[in-house]
């Protein structure tokens, strides 16, 4: 079961890739977030109750719900236009995710250690670079923010996958999360918007050295 | 005492932010340097002993705490004097002394963390107060600045957490649990080497944004441009200490496995680099806050090589850090009566500096000497000693690779710095020159004598605490 879910996680990346529209990056953080629910609730047998319900607090409420209304609201707020503007096209977008996550499987054969699930250590490094590749090639700021976002849902799943033995891992991760989405989205909010009208990365250019 | 420390620092840090009352302001940031000094104090005479569960007052701590409460005092005068001079409301002054107090609370407790998830707390809460201090002359520029930095630091800080997390599986062959140092330093020959691979990797690639290395050194120098310049002198020092710190304890760690050999090729190819990368931008750049950042590059690729070469290089590597510390900081406090001067940061529209203000003109011309190692200045010994330990671990075609690089950073930073001191500035006004007492620079002669001193004439504490800090690493 956790399998399923982790692959379904796999391919909402790679629906990701070719999505054109912000609404429906949105969407697919939201359903990340519910998917990394599902898998913590399953996956985490032995922590103790109050743990997990800060676990699921932080699944369910920051990541299914409050971060992409959040984005919502931030998309309305600055007017950004609804178009991603990639800078590949969607062919190539797909090809070099696939990439990615060959490359992670193939690095993955060479572990020895049984101890580690490989799947969540394949999804996990795969969500990462993909959340790198997002940031690396999509126009606007707030991609660069989705792109961060994808990243930490990736450092959740690995972090459940230690979760059994390092609880107070998985409490810094949601730590993490917590602290640098409310720093990111928080500058969002206020400052980038009212300051930079059409919120794209060609304006932050202007720090230069001569 | 660390508890009543933190306390203590927040409860103050509380009572700016609620207070605009400008003489309770400045009492207020009297008594944190009070704090910060009984605590250093009180952390010196406690050598060894840990406080709190996750804070031990070892060597390289004690070391660096010293230097970061040294730096405070000047910091705070300076940043008196700026707020002073720039007439800021009470809410842009007590956001400014909040978060350098928050800033040196942070690293200095990140200094004596014992633990690898302690220490990366600390580093966040720096990138906080770092952000609130940047975004401090709130335009355009300077949100470009922060936006660029906290997000390149929110990346950095998980790839650091996801380090962590490859340690946990590193060491679950072990049995044991716990993520302090010296448990993990215990049970680092049982450590599975993929994972400690990938760990270190990581770790390293997330503390390279504090420590100011390649690959992510460029959001560092954008923060300590737009900064004012008493924060950028402590985000150009101490806090590129604290990322040294993250490093080397990590280090230490890997240093006592197989991999060492594999690791001090990682540091080493990144420190080259970084050398390379600082070159590059030293000849091109016209920004002297800028110029200053891309010399702490420099330094702190110098430093990481000591550390890939071993041997005399680990001790000049933790000298070469605290000098440098004192050296950049002196540096950048003057840069803000250079800036009152010519209200201008491009080399272009600087000049004849000696004419303006001779007692300043003094120290950049003393700073300059420091920081391109000459002698007298402190870091010439840390320097060659750097340079002896690669000398001796047979690296002689990267030594004479990094000599040619030293070279051409000199001459562009003579460069840039004699024009500002001697060549007088086409078309400048020199009726509004405001007059800039000399009482000023006192303190920055203070840090830059104080780094020769150490540098010639080391006391035997001194030396013994740098000793007692590598002590954990193989010989």
């Amino acid at each position: 079961m956790i399998d399923v879910l982790l692959i379904t996680f796999l391919i909402t990346l790679f629906y990701m890739a070719i999505a054109n529209r912000l609404m429906t990056y949105i969407k697919v953080l939201a359903i990340q977030g519910i998917l990394l629910f599902v898998v913590a609730f399953l996956q985490l047998e032995e922590i103790n109750p109050l743990n997990l319900g800060l676990i699921l607090l932080e699944t369910i409420v920051v990541k299914a719900i409050v971060v992409p209304v959040f984005l919502v609201y931030i998309l309305r707020k600055n007017n950004i236009t609804r178009e991603a503007e990639p800078f590949l096209s969607n062919f190539f977008s797909l090809i070099i995710t696939t990439l990615i996550v060959v490359l992670t499987i193939l690095l993955s054969n060479t572990i020895e250690n049984t101890q580690l699930d490989k799947i969540f250590f394949i999804v996990a490094m795969s969500t990462l670079f993909f959340g790198l590749y997002l940031i690396a090639t999509r126009r606007k700021i707030i991609t660069h923010v989705m792109g961060y976002l994808v990243i930490e849902n990736g450092i959740f799943v690995l972090s459940l996958a230690v979760g059994n033995e390092m609880p107070m891992l998985v409490n810094l991760g949601i730590m993490l999360d917590i602290f640098a989405s409310v720093l990111i989205l928080g500058i969002f909010l206020n400052k980038i918007g009212d300051v930079f009208k059409d919120v794209d990365v060609q304006q932050l250019n202007s720090l230069k050295d001569v | 005492m660390t508890l009543t420390y933190l306390i203590g620092a927040l409860i103050l840090a509380i009572g700016i932010s609620v207070n605009r009352a400008k003489w309770l302001n400045y009492t207020l940031v009297g008594i944190f340097l009070l704090l910060q000094w009984t605590f250093t104090v009180y952390a010196c005479f406690h050598l060894g002993e840990t406080d709190l569960g996750y804070f031990t007052f070892d060597s390289l701590g004690i070391l660096l705490l010293v230097t970061l409460s040294i730096i405070s005092i000047p910091a705070m005068i300076h940043s008196r004097i700026y707020v002073e001079n720039h007439h800021e409301s009470g809410d842009v002054r007590a956001i400014y002394f909040l978060a350098m107090i928050g800033l040196i609370t942070a690293v200095g407790a990140g200094y004596l963390a014992n633990h690898i998830a302690v220490t990366w707390i600390f580093t966040e809460i720096t990138t906080l107060s770092a952000s609130a201090l940047i975004y401090h002359h709130r335009n355009k520029l300077a949100l470009e600045g922060t936006w660029k930095y906290v997000f390149i630091c929110a990346i950095s800080i998980t790839f650091v957490f996801i380090g962590i997390l490859f340690l946990s599986l590193s060491i679950q062959q072990s049995g044991t649990g716990h993520m302090s140092y010296s448990s993990l330093l215990a049970s680092a020959p049982m450590m599975n080497p993929f994972w400690l691979r990938l760990a270190f990797l990581f770790i390293f690639t997330g503390y390279t944004v504090k420590l100011g290395l390649v690959p992510m050194f460029t959001a560092g120098v954008d923060a300590k441009d737009k900064a004012p310049a008493p924060a950028g002198a402590l985000l150009s020092s101490v806090l590129m200490n604290l990322g040294f710190v993250g490093v080397f304890r990590m280090y230490i760690i890997v240093a006592n496995t197989p991999l060492h050999h594999w690791a001090n090729l990682v540091i080493g190819i990144s420190a080259f680099l970084s050398l390379f990368v600082a070159t590059v931008y030293m000849i091109k750049v016209k920004n002297i806050k800028r110029m200053l950042a891309y010399s702490g590059i420099e330094h702190m690729g110098l430093v990481m090589l000591g550390v890939a070469a071993g041997g005399i290089g680990y001790y000049a590597a933790i000298l070469h850090i605290i000098l440098h510390a004192l050296v950049k900081s002196s540096l950048f406090f003057q840069f803000s009566q250079v800036y009152r001067v010519f209200q201008s940061k491009s080399i272009y529209q600087l000049g004849n500096y000696f004419k303006y203000n001779t007692t300043g003109a003094m120290v950049l011309l003393l700073g300059f000497i420091s920081a391109a190692a000459m002698p007298p200045s402190g870091l010439f010994v840390s320097e060659f000693l750097i340079f002896r330990s690669m000398f001796e671990a047979h690296q002689l075609v990267l030594l004479i690779a990094v000599l040619l690089l030293l070279t051409m950073i000199i001459w562009a930073f003579g460069k840039n710095i004699l024009k500002i001191l001697f060549i007088p500035p086409v078309g400048f006004n020199e009726n509004n020159v405001p007059r800039i007492s000399p009482w000023e620079s006192v303190t920055q002669f203070i840090l830059l004598a104080a780094a020769v001193y150490l540098g010639l004439n080391p006391p035997v504490e001194f030396v013994q605490l740098i000793e007692q800090s590598l002590i954990l690493l193989p010989h």
